[in-house]
């Protein structure tokens, strides 16, 4: 983390009440090959907190979520899940720990062999001894908070995107988690399901007071939902903080992000030749 | 010299490339022996998932029977008309009841099974779970704490494994039918002639070996098309690559098997 990010989280953990971390990240690096994908990357989520990680295409925001998810091994660093190190932990370790978080992915991440109702009941047939009258019950409860009650018989393919998604979403609380991870929510859906999701993400945070961590690019829904954000360029967190504060960050990416404008960088033309030429062996 | 350099290059890749695919294919058979046979008896909610086993079973068995018996049966008429026209020359028109016995229930039934299942079902395979993993599902399951080799992979190999003997058995028993009718309507033999000579050139061995083979050819289509599935990259594309892949590579290992079993075979005997 650069210094100026250092200092905005320092100062956002000072103005904030104090709360203890859910996550805590320090000094994640990863490189694919040769390519450093995220550099010395460090914040922490606190509980009960909206926590939104922004950035760009090929900013390294999935990869930070898949390394915190533990579906990625970082290449160095340490990440903590309730006080717990996961990164050089077991598989039979993570799946411990993965019953107390949830995921939604990008596209709902349904199991279209399955009815969605038992999509959101999996988990709680799989870790639970609960009779199938109370499952029911369970699902039904789950499907209303996301306003999809009565459509437990359906199949995955006859939902919309946006009923995916939500669907998705009561499966990912259906074991009540304490740490909920949203990936891209908005994406690939229209501005009024978008909106609807982002009333979902706060009507769940005020219900049961989960923390939340959202991957997002989505400036509107960053604006209405985010308590403090992460930004990343080119995996390197720039600026974290609470939304106003990194608003105000006068790093140049910071405010190209916010004010929605295009990169004036110029290419040189030498440089441009000889990444035309290398067949693309030569980064621009 | 680049060219030079350039091939000496591809090789290196070439080599590294099949030691992470031989690492790889170790790491999941690891895997598949911990969920069959370890963790139903150390850990808690690790049994094997018997009703997906059966789902499994009936797409890969039952559905696949009238392919099965159908191919088998012509291949057997097939044998039968082939071994008829070389021993007649010997006058030894009877021996056709040997000859197509025992090359059904070692060789071709067995054989011929697999290359079917390999393009009905381990194509399945490959296709299903690299659609999931394509849509993230298999990540879901890893972030329900729910393990992919556990829910998707082992159900699928034992239902393979337990299928395809049977389908043998199947196969077997109509190519043998097959060969029958051929005998009594073509070839003008007596039915109980060579039922008689039928149960005198098979014995259990046969039978036996046959289905040994089979349930191995099962274990190998179900491994491939998994592993092809869950190592998808490259969207709808690299599905449909993976997919022909898990019939292309199925096919080669089970022949590739069915020559080191044979070889053993023959030594003992």
């Amino acid at each position: 983390m650069n210094e100026t990010a250092a200092g905005r989280q320092s100062t956002s953990a000072e103005s904030a009440p104090a709360r203890e971390p859910v996550i805590e990240v320090r000094n994640l690096e990863t490189y694919f090959g040769d390519r450093h994908i995220l550099k010395d990357v460090s914040f922490d989520v606190l509980r009960g907190e909206i926590f939104v990680i922004l950035g760009g295409s090929g900013s390294g925001k999935s990869t930070l979520l898949r390394h915190i998810i533990g579906l990625l091994r970082p290449s160095g660093g340490s990440i903590k899940i309730f006080g717990h190190e996961t990164v050089d932990i077991g598989e039979e370790e993570w799946e411990k720990l993965r019953r107390r978080m949830g995921v939604l992915y990008q596209g709902g991440a349904l199991f279209n062999s399955m009815s969605v109702g038992d999509n959101v009941a999996l988990p709680l047939r799989e870790f639970t001894d609960l009779p199938e009258a109370t499952i029911g019950i369970q699902v039904r409860l789950k499907l209303g908070l996301v306003d999809l009650a009565g459509f437990e018989r359906l199949r995955p393919d006859q939902l919309s995107g946006g009923m995916k998604k939500r669907a998705g979403l009561a499966r990912a609380i259906a074991m009540d988690p304490q740490v909920l991870f949203f990936d891209e929510p908005s994406a690939g859906l229209d501005p009024i399901a978008g909106a609807g999701l982002d009333e979902l993400i706060l009507r769940l945070r005020a219900t049961f007071g989960m923390t939340i961590v959202v991957v997002t690019h989505e400036m509107e829904s960053v604006k209405k939902i985010a308590d403090r954000v992460l930004m990343l360029f080119k995996g390197e967190a720039v600026a974290v903080g609470r939304l106003d504060e990194v608003m105000k960050n006068p790093h140049l990416r910071v405010q190209q992000f916010f004010h929605r404008q295009a990169d004036e960088e110029k290419v040189d033309p030498r440089q441009y030749l000889d990444y035309l030429t290398a067949g693309g062996r030569r980064e621009l | 010299m680049p060219g030079r350099e350039e091939a000496l290059a591809a090789l290196g890749r070439a080599a590294l490339h099949a030691v992470d695919v031989v690492r790889d294919v170790w790491a999941l058979l690891r895997d598949i022996a911990f969920w069959l046979f370890i963790a139903p008896w150390k850990r808690q909610r690790a049994g094997v998932r018997w009703e997906s086993v059966i789902e499994q079973g009936v797409r890969i068995g039952w559905d696949a029977i009238p392919i099965v018996v159908l191919i088998n049966f012509f291949v057997g008429m097939i044998s039968a008309l082939q071994s008829a026209s070389l021993l007649k020359r010997f006058g030894q028109l009877l021996l056709v009841a040997n000859a197509v016995a025992l090359s059904t229930t070692r060789e071709l039934g067995p054989l011929l099974t697999a290359v079917i299942v390999a393009g009905r079902s381990g194509s399945a395979f490959t296709a299903e779970i690299g659609s999931m993993k394509m849509a993230e599902e298999v990540d879901a399951l890893s972030t329900m704490g729910l393990n992919p080799t556990r829910f998707l992979i082992v159900p699928r190999v034992l239902a393979m494994s337990i299928a395809v003997p049977l389908l043998t058995l199947a196969a077997d028993f109509m190519g043998i039918f097959g060969g029958w009718l051929i005998a009594v309507t073509v070839v003008d033999l007596g039915s109980w002639q060579y039922l008689r000579h039928t149960a005198d050139a098979i014995d259990m061995g046969d039978v036996m070996r046959g289905l040994t083979k089979s349930c191995v050819f099962g274990g190998i289509i179900a491994t491939v098309g998994c592993y092809l599935g869950v190592h998808v990259e490259g969207g709808a594309e690299g599905v449909g690559r993976s997919t022909t892949n898990s019939v292309v590579v199925s096919i080669f290992l089970v022949i590739f098997a069915n020559l080191i079993f044979t070889a053993f075979f023959y030594m003992i005997e």
